[in-house]
């Protein structure tokens, strides 16, 4: 009996959490805006999610074998990479876009630099990044949530830049009846699957709000009314971006001044693409270049230790 | 102050395994019929033997001794003859000499133990004497010996007596029980504490979740002015030293330093406790109580535990084993020692023997680590775990210095939040021991 007594060093207890409870636990908070893209773009948001979720799962397995690296889409990231990207395209695009992006985003973003826990940038992002430039029409072919007919529409955020055509309601911004990419409307069911995110212990307050609030402060001052500034918080990709895609682990800072640095960078950098590039929406460049800086901001946020001096 | 709800910054929550002893009284272990007792049981220099082989000795008789100061004396827990004198293997880890004795089961009471009068009586210099003599050391596992903590160099100012009554670790009620059901001895040895240090202030810091030892012991300093109880958040590592400080006084200990740098001298409740007895008895530490607990131990129980006794007979006074045993622990299951036999003894730093079933004791296989930054969210030191380890795992033991590995209190709290169950304490104990194996040859 003895000899097979383990013993290993401490501690000998270990939490129940586990990295596939953390991934199902975004994928849970996700499902209500999930549930409003179906409700206002219809079968399209279905199709278009399953290909990018299958495609994910499916570029994942493929590129561990061929590596022959352990297969571990049981964690669930690759879903919810699969869920991320769709969330980021048009209602609008064709069947073979969110395979492309997708495999892209899993086999580039992520699985080449070791897998998860190794990508230096937020791969759904990278898959979007790699659409927008490869096939920008299709990538800004927008359509009318149901219920307004379905002829080519803009955003919210383009017709404030380049436009004079009339803005949506503000109750449609934060209900989500406005055009947009799929997963990315509806700011309410957004932030309800953020403070489900907090609560479970998934992200932290820090990056949302400090993003949030510095795109809130410079789109008060830029735009000089509440009513601009709201069209700034609520119409692009502000929500999803800010809690779902700035807060992937392994692209943004681990440190707690880290976080806050991160968050304030990716709005700044957003409300300036935003304001001086022809673009009207820069959520996902600003945190493609977050991403980039997230080593070098955490170099220089390590927490002061415990009874030591500041440094 | 108040003294409610004291904590510190960061910390984890892990299940309390408690209700299975917290409510057993102690009990007198069943009288060894051989004990082996290590010459080395503290943090300092090991003891030479003070009798040889065919030697008779009587419990409480001195049995082994160091010349140094940071050191504490051995002493036979039972009355008979010395039989071997022999390396073992310890239940602290270590391979240590040993002292093998026969006991003849009459338990003779050494000439030189007598009870040592009223505090009130005896001189600081007298107390501490006692104390050395006695061969206290910290009753919480690490087995610090205690005359040392007590003497801090006349620059160290000290105004504040802790005892640590925090006990934080899962599973392990051993200390809940002895403020329950020995209050007194508790508050004896706070005086005696206070008296040779020359502090006046001193507070009982009781986790919690310990409503009824909180209770009790307030009943019994209800005429002490100068003892308070603290009560803490019940969150781990609450009873680290450390972190207590912070808790109780708001100090913070500068990192490399010392209790005493802050003016404070932390002592565990059952040490005051065994302070208080060797007062009033005069008995040296020869037994200690402890805790036998776990998923594959048939009985549970809180024994009290003549030193030297080896775990396989206390395991079996404890009904045995419920199922196969997965891991034997000594300690608690954070900073516990696993063993890899039962045929180790009881020391004074034994908290208790934790027994994990085969699925408990199941070590998960390591992810990726994916950078969720739980482990710096807890750190109760403010440390980055996962840059540590990462560099450790590399060999790049200079940057992990950079990271203040040296500053790792290896509470395990790292490894215990990790969702990927990553070697996080593991590999940050091999960068500690390489910085200071570094450090030692360049200060050659």
């Amino acid at each position: 009996m003895e000899n097979r007594l383990i013993a290993s060093s401490s501690p000998h207890i270990r939490s129940d959490e586990t990295v596939s409870r953390i991934m199902l636990d975004v994928i849970i908070a996700l499902i209500p805006a999930f549930i409003a893209s179906v409700y206002y773009f219809g079968l399209a948001s279905v199709k278009i999610t399953i290909l990018s979720v299958l495609t994910a799962v499916i570029a994942e397995v493929a590129c561990q074998k061929a590596m022959k690296r352990p297969v571990t889409i049981r964690d669930l990231s690759a879903v919810v990479t699969g869920i991320l990207l769709a969330f980021n395209l048009p209602p609008s695009v064709p069947w073979w876009i969110p395979i492309v992006g997708s495999a892209f985003a899993i086999i580039i973003g992520k699985q080449v630099f070791g897998g998860i826990g190794h990508n230096f940038i937020n791969p759904a992002l990278a898959g979007r990044a790699m659409l927008a430039t490869s096939w920008p029409v299709i990538m800004t072919n927008w359509v009318n949530p149901a219920g307004v007919d379905a002829v080519s529409t803009a955003t919210p955020l383009a017709i404030m830049k380049e436009t004079t055509a009339s803005l949506p309601p503000l109750s449609d911004l934060f209900l989500g009846r406005i055009p947009g990419c799929l997963g990315e409307t509806s700011a309410i069911l957004l932030i309800i699957g953020g403070i489900y995110l907090v609560y479970r212990g998934v992200i932290t307050w820090r990056i949302p709000v400090a993003y949030i609030g510095t795109v809130a402060v410079i789109s008060l001052i830029t735009e000089g009314s509440i009513t601009g500034m709201t069209y700034h918080l609520f119409a692009g990709g502000l929500m999803l971006g800010a809690i779902y895609m700035a807060t992937d682990y392994s692209s943004s800072p681990v440190t707690p001044k880290g976080k806050i640095i991160y968050g304030i960078g990716a709005g700044l950098v957003t409300m300036l693409i935003r304001k001086a590039s022809t673009l009207p929406e820069g959520v996902s460049y600003s945190i493609l270049l977050m991403n980039v800086a997230a080593p070098l901001i955490d170099k220089y946020t390590s927490p002061k230790v415990f009874g030591g001096v500041k440094k | 102050m108040a003294n409610k709800g004291l904590t510190f910054k960061g910390g984890i929550h892990p299940p309390h395994f408690k209700k299975q002893t917290e409510h057993l009284s102690i009990e007198e272990a069943k009288k060894p019929k051989v004990v082996v007792i290590p010459l080395q049981q503290h943090i300092g220099a090991p003891c030479d033997p003070l009798v040889k082989i065919r030697d008779y000795v009587k419990v409480g008789q001195k049995i082994g001794e160091a010349k140094a100061f940071v050191s504490a004396p051995i002493h036979s827990s039972v009355s008979g003859t010395v039989k071997k004198i022999e390396t073992r293997q310890s239940s602290n880890g270590m391979k240590a000499k040993c002292i093998v004795i026969e006991s003849d089961d009459r338990f003779e009471v050494h000439e030189s133990v007598k009870p040592k009068g009223q505090i009130e009586s005896l001189t600081k210099e007298e107390i501490l004497g006692i104390i050395k003599e006695a061969g206290l050391t910290g009753m919480g596992g690490a087995g610090f010996p205690t005359h040392v903590k007590l003497s801090p160099p006349k620059d160290k100012p000290m105004d504040t007596i802790i005892l640590n009554g925090a006990e934080c670790e899962p599973y392990l009620t051993a200390d809940h029980r002895m403020m329950i059901e020995n209050p007194d001895l508790v508050v004896t040895g706070a005086k005696a504490i206070m008296k040779a240090v020359g502090v006046s202030k001193c507070y009982i810091a009781i986790e919690e979740n310990k409503p009824d030892a909180i209770e009790v012991i307030n009943n019994n300093i209800a005429n002490e002015k100068d003892i308070e109880v603290a009560t803490l958040v019940t969150k781990y590592p609450q009873g680290d030293e450390k972190r207590l400080i912070n808790a109780v006084t708001g100090r913070e200990v500068p990192s490399g330093g010392l209790p005493m740098d802050v003016g404070v001298v932390v002592n565990n409740v059952g040490t005051a406790a065994t302070i208080g007895k060797v007062i009033k008895t005069g008995m040296p530490v020869v037994e200690r109580v402890l805790t036998v607990t776990g998923s594959a131990i048939k009985e549970p129980k809180n024994l009290l535990v003549k030193i030297g006794t080896s775990f396989e007979e206390i395991i079996e006074q404890c009904g045995g084993f419920s199922e196969e045993p997965g891991k034997i622990i000594s300690g608690g299951p954070m900073m516990g020692i696993a063993q890899y036999t039962t045929d180790v003894p009881v020391i004074k730093g034994t908290s208790g023997i934790l027994v994990l079933n085969k699925k408990d004791a199941e070590r998960p296989e390591p992810e990726n680590c994916i950078r969720c930054g739980k482990c710096v969210n807890i750190c109760p030191v403010n440390l980055q775990p996962l840059m540590i380890s990462r560099l450790s795992l590399l060999g790049r033991f200079d940057e992990a210095e950079g990271y203040n590995a040296l500053d790792c209190i290896e509470c395990g709290s790292c490894s215990f939040v990790c969702p990927s169950k990553r070697p996080l304490v593991d590999s940050i104990r091999v960068a500690k021991r390489e910085i200071i194996a570094k450090r030692r040859k360049a200060s050659k």
